[in-house]
Parts: C-alpha cells; structure tokens; sequence
C-alpha cells in the first residue's frame, strides 16, 4: 500500500484565527493524508523543525493577521537553516493576490486564500507531492 | 397551467428550528403564546430592556477601530467622532493582546498591525487625549491581557481626573471564549478564570459603572456554532463567570450588572431576531430564578451586535455594504444597545477610513431615514416571530441542559471538548456551502470571474512599528526602574497569595511598567495555557 501523504498545517506567529487551518486539517484527513496541526502561535523555528522531525511532504502556513510576508520570509529562513528537505509548502488565509508573486519568490508553492474549495488544496497536493 | 397544490420542501434554520409556510395563532399558543412576554423595559425583557428604547435613544454607533501606533489611532477616534460616533471600540494589536511589548521578537512584523499597539501607560494617554470619557463611553478588545490593559485604562481616566466611581464603558474580557476561538489566551484555563474574576470584583468594588466583562457569544458563532448554540454558549460562559464571583462572597447584583454581551447577527434575519428576544427572556429568568438577583440592571442583557465577518464573502466585495446594511436592520429590530457594524473589507483587511464611514452611515441612515427608532419591538406580536422566539428559548436551554450535564463549560473548553465540537460543525457547515446546499451570493450562486479586486487596502507602515519600539525604548530608560521591580513584585506576591491582583497591577502601570513585564510576571506565577489540539 502506499504511503500516506504526510502534512504540517501550522500556525505562524500571533494570529488566533484558527478555523480555516482546522478546516483544512479535517479536509485533508478525509482525503486520507496525515495531518499534524501545531496549533496557534507557533514562532518559525518551532515550525522549520516540527517539518523535520515529522518528515513531512506539505506545509501548510495559515495566517490572517496580514503579516504573511514577514512571517513566511522567516520560516523559509528557517527551513533552509534547518536543512529540511525539498517539501511542498503551501498558504492559506487573508492573502491578497498583489502579495501572491512575493510570497512564491519566497518559496510557497500553492496559495489557497480564504474561501478556497477543500478539493482546490486536495489536488494540488497530490499533484505536487511526488511518490 | 391548471393549479396544483403545491407542498412546500421542509425548511429548517441552522439552529435547526423548522420552518413553516404559514403561521397563525394556533402555532403562537401551541409553542406557549405570549402570556409571558411582558412589556419593554420590564421583566422578562423580551421586549427590549428600556420602555423607550430608540425612541429616547437610539442605539450607540461603535465601530472597532485602532491601528498603529496610539498618536494614529487617536487621529482616527477624533475623525470617527467628528463623523458622528458616539462611543469608541478598541482595537488592540496581536503583541498587546497576548501581553507581549512591542519589542519582543514574537511581535516582530505584528507591532501595530491589526490594532493599537499599547506597551505602557504613555500609549493609553495619547490615544484618548481630549477626549471627554463622560461623554464618549470606550469599549476595549482585550482579553489575555486584559488585567495590565484594564488597569492602564482606569489609571489613565484618574490621571486626567475623572473618578473611577463614574467611569462607564466596558473591556472584553472573556476569556473562555478566547480558548473556543479567536486565540488570544495567556495563561492556563483556571487562572485565567481567576482574572477575570479579579476585574470584577475590582469594578464592583471601584468602578462600579464600568462592564469588566462583555461575553462573546460572537466568536464562538464565528468559528462554527449555530446561533443557538452561540446563545446558549454565551449564557454558559456568563454564569461560569458569576458562579466563579459567588464563591468571592461578591453580591449577584453587583456581579451580574457587570457582565455585558457582544453577538454575532449575521445569517437568517428572523433567527437572529428570535434568537436575541429569547435570549434577553432566558437571562432574565435565569439571574432571577436561578440566582435571585432582584436589580434590573443585573436582569438584563445588555449588548453589543451588529458583527457578522463570517457572512462576509471576499468575493464581490461591494457585496458586503449590502449585507453590512441588513445586519444593521435585524441588529435593530433585535433591540440592541450598541452597533459595531462589520466592515465592508473587513474579509480582507482592517477597515479603511471609507469603509468605516460607510458603516457609520449604514446606522445613521437606519436611525434617521428609514423608521428603525419609531416604535419599540416592532416585530412583537408576530405570529411567526414571538412561536419562533418561544422555540428559540427551549432549543438555547436544551443545548445548555446538555452542556451541564457533560460537565459545563469550563470543563468542555479546558479540554478542547467545546473546540472540537464548534470545529466539527464548522466543516459540515463549510462542506456544504462548497457543495452547493447552503447558498452564498459571488461564492456559489452568481458567481463572477474577478480579475483584480477593487479594495483599497489599509497599509501597514513599518516605520510605524520602529516609532512605537523607540519610545517604548525611551520610557524604559526615563522610569524609576527600581519602582518598576518593587510593584511587580506586589503583583507577583497578589498572584500567588490569590489576592485580587488589580491593586497592585494599578502601581505597576503607574510606575510605567510594561504590558509585557506585568503578563510575564503572571506567567512565571500561572505558566501558559497549552492548547489541547483534538479534532
């Protein structure tokens, strides 16, 4: 049988809006993937490290305080410093589509703005994560 | 076409209340008439808790407002003034509300963001400089960090010499609905029950005007509940905190006139009306029957609504100063005391300046144009609204008798019980708008194909966040460091005897101490919350 996709849903930084990132946690599990949910406020490092230990394929960045840019610039930081391997990174939330170039030059793969269908991230997913 | 008799497909709210096609007096005296009604402005209150209601006064317009640093947010409390707000509604940024100082490395990138960033006393005074407090009432959105703000606040109005014993207004601070949803908690369930209780024991005692607790059924309606279960829950929450204050030896009168409430009104018009009629009839009985509170002021459920970011689409965004507007009308036609009316753009930023005075205009043409002020309760005596509200009080109080008997609400949100469930509904509600089943204007009926959105965003300016962390620099070299140690160790020495820490936290914000050294030194005396994560 083949292995389950393995995705990280976290909670970057203060934001405590956590509804869109348990709806996709549900989502995805009932699309049959593994998901780990951090839970809120959880600082960049604490995010780059959970992707390594958790081996996971996805990481789901959830963050409607508008601070995407900054947050995410850490995390991809921390990712390199932590020497995690190549994995699907995705986000979700309030992001305006003027920041969707910046946040791919940062090195998000897939974008899901608040109101996207659960079938929208399902497929990307599996399209992306490669066997 | 011959005429067929048509049967109506079955139609159910999302409290789950059946709908019929037609209502007449049979339905009203089956659900239990209206025999129990009452008049405005007396006991049981469904209809309305003043006898004028609109007619002397009508509703206080507050939007939630608040945004870098506390010289720009003043800016913007004079000009929402000037445009005819009568009372001011706080927004705290995420730093501020999780008791962190603008200088720590959590709130890089989040210093004035989504709110005011508040670090010390000086921030509190430049926000409300000139402003008559007597006059214009203030409303803070603050919660974790609700002892250090609250006690700015009061420290503040003293300073510039309005006495504590007339101070009005009111601060969130409710904070078993922070663990449900929105995220702002500090410290660990039964401490931060404790707080709460401080405050309100501190108000009862010295500001005996001011609300220390607005109660959210809101946010739990946000991340999920169905309105009656945002009721129910909201009640639940409001009498932790008074069962909580008894145990003080607090007086139920004094306890209850405190506690405020702050709903959520978008969704279904009717229900929301029955919902807030039912509710206002079910407090009343409770803190009667079940309390023996005799004062009205501690009868009635006072609140806030007029919110509703949930029924907000990013699609179509003009969309939403429509759905803003009907907001406001069943907001009205609920009998509420005071409107903060969600923002047009609020799904996708804070409001700017236009959108903000769009709301304000909402209300103002509501008040003065449109006949909302005319008459007191004008749905009363419906036949389809009172069965609905008479139906409405048996679902908030079946739900409640549930709660109660899976152990109540403080148990169900240390836990992660309550979460779990509010998120579980919260996907099935979200399944089926993606299906198609429940309908949304630009979302899945009507749908638009949008290329560039035209929604003027507010800018977050860094050099704003730099300004708030210099002066924050400034004060902590200006302020007698050694004053600063010794009230925290006051406050430190309150939090672990279990003496109200309001006092000492008062010394605290006088002698400049941070919002950031006051949350910490309750930190290391009550840890941090950990989330139970279940799904």
């Amino acid at each position: 049988m083949k292995k389950p996709i393995r995705v990280l849903i976290a909670k970057p930084g203060l934001d405590g809006h956590d509804v869109g990132a348990k709806l996709v946690s549900r989502a995805l599990m009932e699309a049959g993937m593994e998901v780990i949910y951090t839970g809120l406020r959880q600082s960049p490092e604490a995010i780059a490290k959970a992707v390594v230990e958790e081996d996971v394929d996805v990481l789901g960045l959830s963050i409607l305080s508008g601070a995407h840019i900054p947050l995410s610039r850490k995390v991809a930081g921390e990712l390199k410093a932590g020497k995690a391997r190549d994995i699907v990174w995705i986000a979700g939330g309030n992001i305006p589509r003027k920041d969707h170039e910046a946040l791919k030059a940062i090195g998000v793969h897939g974008i899901f703005p608040t109101g996207t269908a659960f079938s929208a991230v399902v497929d990307f997913i599996r399209e992306k994560v490669k066997p | 076409m011959s005429e067929k008799k048509k049967e109506a497909q079955p139609l159910f709210w999302e409290s789950g209340l059946e709908v019929k096609p037609v209502y007449t007096e049979k339905d009203l005296e089956a659900s239990g008439g209206t025999a129990g009604i009452g008049l405005p402005g007396e006991y049981p209150f469904t209809r309305g808790i003043h006898s004028l209601m609109y007619r002397k006064q009508p509703w206080t317009m507050r939007q939630y407002s608040g945004f870098g640093t506390a010289a720009e947010t003043h800016q913007r409390f004079l000009w929402l003034i000037k445009n005819g707000q009568t009372g001011l509604n706080v927004a705290f940024d995420l730093p501020t509300q999780c008791g962190l100082d603008s200088d720590d490395p959590m709130a890089e990138g989040e210093v004035g963001r989504v709110g005011m960033a508040v670090d010390t006393l000086a921030d509190m005074e430049e926000a409300f400089a000139d402003i008559d407090l007597n006059q214009i009432t203030v409303s803070m959105t603050i919660n974790g960090s609700a002892v250090a703000i609250m006690a700015m606040y009061f420290a503040m109005a003293r300073k510039r010499g309005f006495e504590l014993k007339n101070l009005r207004g009111n601060s969130q601070n409710d904070i078993l609905k922070e663990f449900i949803g929105r995220g702002t908690w500090i410290f660990p369930v039964e401490p931060s029950i404790r707080l709460v209780g401080d405050t309100i024991e501190f108000c009862a005692n010295n500001v005996p005007r001011y609300s220390p607790v607005s109660v959210c059924g809101y946010h739990i309606r946000e991340s999920g509940a169905n309105p009656a279960q945002e009721m129910a829950y909201g009640l639940a929450i409001a009498k932790a905190y008074i069962d909580h204050s008894l145990k003080r030896g607090l007086d139920i009168n004094a306890v209850a006139s405190g506690i405020t409430f702050n709903f959520d009104i978008y969704g279904n018009l009717w229900e929301q009306v029955s919902k807030f009629r039912a509710g206002r009839r079910l407090w009343a009985k409770i803190l009667k029957e079940q309390y023996g509170a005799d004062d009205p002021r501690a009868l009635t459920l006072r609140m806030i609504a007029g919110g509703g970011g949930g029924g907000l689409t990013i699609q179509q965004p003009e969309n939403n100063i429509v759905r803003g507007a009907y907001y406001a009308l069943a907001s009205a036609l609920s009998g509420t005391q005071t409107m903060a009316l969600c923002s047009f753009d609020e799904a996708y930023t804070i409001p700017s300046e236009r959108a903000a005075k769009l709301s304000l205009r909402t209300m103002q043409i509501l008040i003065h144009e449109i006949g909302l002020c005319d008459t007191v309760d004008p749905l009363a005596g419906s036949y389809f609204i009172e069965t609905m509200t008479n139906e409405m009080e048996k679902s908030v109080t079946r739900i409640m008798a549930e709660l109660d008997r899976e152990g109540g609400i403080v148990k169900g949100v240390a836990e992660g019980l309550v979460q779990a469930a509010v998120n579980r509904q919260a996907f099935e509600y979200e399944k089926r708008v993606q299906s198609g089943e429940v309908k949304k204007v630009g979302v899945n009926v009507f749908v638009e194909e949008e290329e560039e959105r035209d929604v003027e965003f507010h800018p977050y300016r860094e050099e704003e966040a730099r300004k708030q962390i210099d002066r924050l620099g400034r004060i902590r070299r200006e302020r007698s460091l050694e004053t600063v140690r010794k009230t925290l160790d006051r406050v430190r020495a309150a939090a672990k005897s279990g003496e109200n820490v309001m006092p000492s936290i008062m010394d605290a914000v006088e002698a400049y101490a941070t919002v950031g050294e006051i949350c910490g030194t309750l930190k290391d005396v009550f840890g941090t919350y950990r989330e139970p994560v279940r799904f």
